[in-house]
């Protein structure tokens, strides 16, 4: 039988996507350009008995989110800057408490209300520092419309398995632009499910970390009682200020991220085996860096693109190596320099890393790339 | 024979941080008798909080209990209720934490009549943080960010309920603790947003500062303040002066949003 | 790399020339097996206002997502031609309506005019459906999907109610944007 096929939004794809890992509820706030996201989720969850709600406010919808979580549900978001900015708290509620849910941030120009309809990319570094304290951050950052689908189902698969919030920024060009998109067969994709506690509800502790670094999550109703707080706690769930409780929780939430890199790291590469300048490009802008590396092996110009799928955790060890191979590392966003500062650190000056910002509401095009490229070789 | 708290109250986890004279504790046991009453099986029961000395009642209580963000407890509620209509949703907090930074949480809330209960402690301040004025300090009282005392107006608690569209909305006092349990249970038993307003009194924050000299005297006037809402009908204006009304203010019969959203389902399946 | 093929569809909010963009992809991916990406622009105006929708069709996968150089532009509004009509290739094309584009963009491409507001106000009765007409003339035009998938995408978009309708407007502008070309 031929694949179910359609000419798909990327703010639709995601809510397809968003169905298909199981998401059983959404709460959300309307906000330029991911409103559709919420518009399509509103059709489809009722229809396979899952909820939409559409709450008063950003910082509400996030709240909901955790609160159904709880209970065990796939729990969904969508967003975009200011609602991001307006999340953090409790973006830091989810991480501390290791609530799974998903958080969908269609990125606009900013700050403050900035550019609603125009394109972004300068939420990246806000994914991984937004909210205050320390925490792990995993943030995905699809490139088309087909990649929104399943990235969006990977997102749920990494929030349940790792017992945490997980990010998905796109930028509003793929938000709204239309593409063919594939949908898979049930049982095509790998669809993941929290570990359920395998103790009784007497013994449970919901951050007992003796099995393992990501404790098993019970769900509310489930016959598990227990205490979920915002506070730093002991394995049982209360609260506790003893200093080497606290340390050690706060590492290892961290570490559940840091040591399982390898699982969660995603990138794609084009002509770099040869390639004397990389250009390091996510999101929309890497469709316009394929493009000009295209053009650029035309001219004989040895150009290559790398192109995290995976955005936090950083690609250390891959850009690391590129920047030993390569001449130059050229970095394009939508933003006037975030990720190129963690090219930099990493790069550690074994070449030339260069940034091209655009924050005008225009994509970064090829030929701009193509010229920066040889600006710097 | 002494009723059985022990066993609503999680192992250990007594003493709570609450202080001598503080009411909070009074209204934690009225909240186990009305459970009790309507027999709410704890598995299936969340009690949500935000922050502050009222909002840490859940943790002593042997249920599925989440302690949230200050002011989000009514949202974080709303998705527990949302996505598990089937268990019992329980809310506490204090005036500032629902009204002041919750407070448009707590307005929607009453506006979809979402069915959970409400128990909103009232006691004229902000005591965790040390004594600032919330939006139910009365005006031109002392607190320690109003040195001249309290410019600002405050708001009736129970009214915002009513008017943003809570089906059940009821007050007490933390003195006229056997009326606490007894209006809890009928909010838990309301199918629909049930407000519980229950004024409390925080000796060490509020007291002190407004020439109260004993948690008795707070007491008092906790119990002189209160008139119940049958003999208010019976007193003319001028005698209601400075009081607060006690009992079921509001009680109506009208769409549930679970179960609204339940239609939604239905009409999404095409049933 | 695969050649690019870039149409432009612009004129005033709400005209429905968002809908002839994604209708054009539909056609071209879905039904003709292509590669194809819809994107648009648009003010926060959600009626008048400027606003454009381009769609770009390849045999190979599509990388930079909008308009590079624009082989088909057309210009429904004054605002539109002002704002849009440019980035044509050379020898390129340019519909214009005739009606409400007086000032005509200069460059070095075909000028070609039709009545497509009149075309779908008086020859079939509802003005509401000049995006499905204008959508018909592009395709005569420009040739970017052969007319059976330009009207069987045109189809599948509209309820029952309304397939006739559209099937009159899609066949009135495909035929015009011939007689146009000669």
């Amino acid at each position: 039988m031929a694949k179910k096929v359609a000419l798909l939004q990327g703010n639709d794809a995601c809510a397809q996507g968003a169905v298909y890992a199981g998401c059983t509820f959404f709460g959300g706030y309307p906000i330029t350009p991911s409103t559709e996201v919420a518009e399509v989720l509103s059709g489809e969850l009722p229809k396979v008995g899952g909820k939409f709600i559409q709450m008063e406010d950003e910082i509400a919808a996030m709240a909901s989110v955790i609160g159904a979580s709880l209970t065990g549900a796939k729990a969904l978001t969508a967003t975009s800057g200011p609602g991001v900015s307006l999340k953090q708290e409790l973006i830091g509620y989810a991480c501390i408490a290791e609530t799974p849910c998903v958080i969908i941030n269609v990125m606009r120009g900013g700050p403050s209300t900035g550019m609603p309809t125009g394109p972004g990319q300068s939420d990246v570094m806000q994914a991984k520092w937004g909210t205050h304290g320390d925490h792990a951050a995993i943030a995905l950052v699809p490139a088309s419309c087909q990649e929104i689908y399943e990235e969006t189902i990977r997102a749920f698969n990494l929030a349940e398995k790792y017992r945490m919030p997980v990010q998905v920024l796109y930028d509003e060009i793929v938000g709204h632009m239309r593409e063919r998109v594939e949908f898979a067969e049930p049982g095509e994709l790998e669809v993941i499910d929290r570990e359920a506690p395998s103790v009784s509800p007497e013994e449970y502790k919901p951050y007992d970390d003796t099995k393992g670094q990501i404790p098993p999550l019970a769900s509310y109703g489930s016959g598990y009682k227990f205490h979920v707080t915002g506070l730093n706690k002991a394995a049982d769930g209360f609260p506790t200020t003893k200093a080497e409780l606290v340390d050690a929780e706060e590492r290892r939430q961290i570490d559940k991220v840091d040591d399982n890199v390898a699982d969660i790291e995603k990138f794609e590469t084009y002509m770099t085996e040869d390639a004397e300048v990389i250009i390091w490009a996510y999101g929309s802008t890497s469709r316009s860096a394929r493009y000009a590396v295209n053009d650029l092996r035309k001219e004989g110009i040895k150009a290559g693109l790398f192109r995290p799928i995976t955005l936090w955790p950083f690609p250390e060890k891959q850009t690391a190596e590129l920047a030993k191979q390569a001449k130059a590392i050229i970095v394009p966003e939508l933003n006037l320099g975030q990720m190129v500062i963690e090219v930099e650190r990493v790069a550690k000056g074994d070449c030339k890393v260069a940034a091209i910002g655009r924050v005008d509401g225009e994509p970064i095009n090829p030929g701009q790339i193509a010229g920066k490229v040889k600006e710097v070789l | 024979m002494a009723y059985d708290y022990d066993s609503s109250i999680r192992p250990g986890k007594l003493p709570h941080i609450w202080c001598p004279g503080c009411g909070h504790g009074i209204v934690m046991k009225g909240l186990i008798r009305a459970m009790d009453t309507c027999e709410l099986d704890r598995k299936n029961t969340a009690i949500v909080s935000g922050i502050g000395c009222a909002s840490r009642l859940p943790g002593y209580l042997d249920a599925c209990t989440l302690h949230t963000a200050h002011g989000r407890a009514a949202a974080f509620a709303t998705g527990v209720k949302m996505a598990k209509p089937e268990m019992d949703v329980i809310v506490c907090g204090g005036d500032g934490d629902g009204t002041a930074i919750g407070g448009n949480h707590f307005i929607h809330a009453c506006r979809r009549n979402i069915n959970m209960t409400y128990v909103l402690m009232n006691n004229f301040i902000y005591g965790m943080t040390g004594g600032q004025f919330s939006p139910c300090t009365p005006t031109g009282d002392k607190a320690s960010t109003t040195p001249y005392g309290n410019p600002d107006p405050i708001f009736d608690i129970s009214k915002l309920a009513i008017g943003a569209g809570a089906s059940f909305v009821a007050r007490t006092t933390a003195f006229h603790a056997t009326q606490i349990d007894k209006l809890i249970a009928e909010g838990i038993k309301h199918k629909g947003m049930a407000v519980i307003e229950i004024l409390d009194d925080c000796p060490t924050t509020y007291g002190r500062r407004n020439k109260f000299r004993s948690v008795v005297e707070m007491m008092e006037r906790l119990k002189d303040m209160a008139v119940p809402v049958a003999a208010a009908a019976k007193l003319p204006a001028e005698k209601l002066e400075g009081k607060i009304l006690t009992g079921i203010l509001h009680q109506e019969d009208k769409p549930e949003y679970t179960a609204q959203y339940a239609e939604v389902i239905k009409k999404a399946q095409g049933a | 790399m695969a050649e690019r093929y870039e149409i432009r569809f612009s004129g005033a909010g709400g005209q429905g020339l968002i809908t002839a963009g994604i209708i054009l992809a539909e056609a071209a991916t879905i039904i003709e097996g292509k590669h194809a990406v819809q994107s648009q622009s648009y003010g926060p105006e959600a009626r008048g206002g400027a606003s454009k929708s381009e769609v770009i069709i390849s045999d190979g996968p599509i990388d930079y997502p909008k308009a590079t150089v624009v082989d088909a532009c057309l210009a429904m509004t004054q605002e539109a031609a002002d704002k849009y009509a440019n980035g044509i290739k050379e020898g390129g094309l340019l519909l214009l309506d005739e009606d409400f584009v007086q000032r005509t963009p200069e460059g070095n491409f075909k000028v070609l005019r039709l009545p497509i507001m009149r075309l779908a106000k008086e020859d079939i009765g509802r003005e509401i459906v000049a995006n499905v007409v204008a959508l018909g003339a592009m395709i005569a035009l420009t040739d970017a999907v052969s007319r059976e998938a330009g009207e069987k995408a045109v189809l599948a978009k509209v309820p029952e109610a309304f397939k006739e309708l559209n099937q009159k407007a899609f066949s009135l502008g495909f035929d015009k944007g011939k007689e146009a070309m000669n």
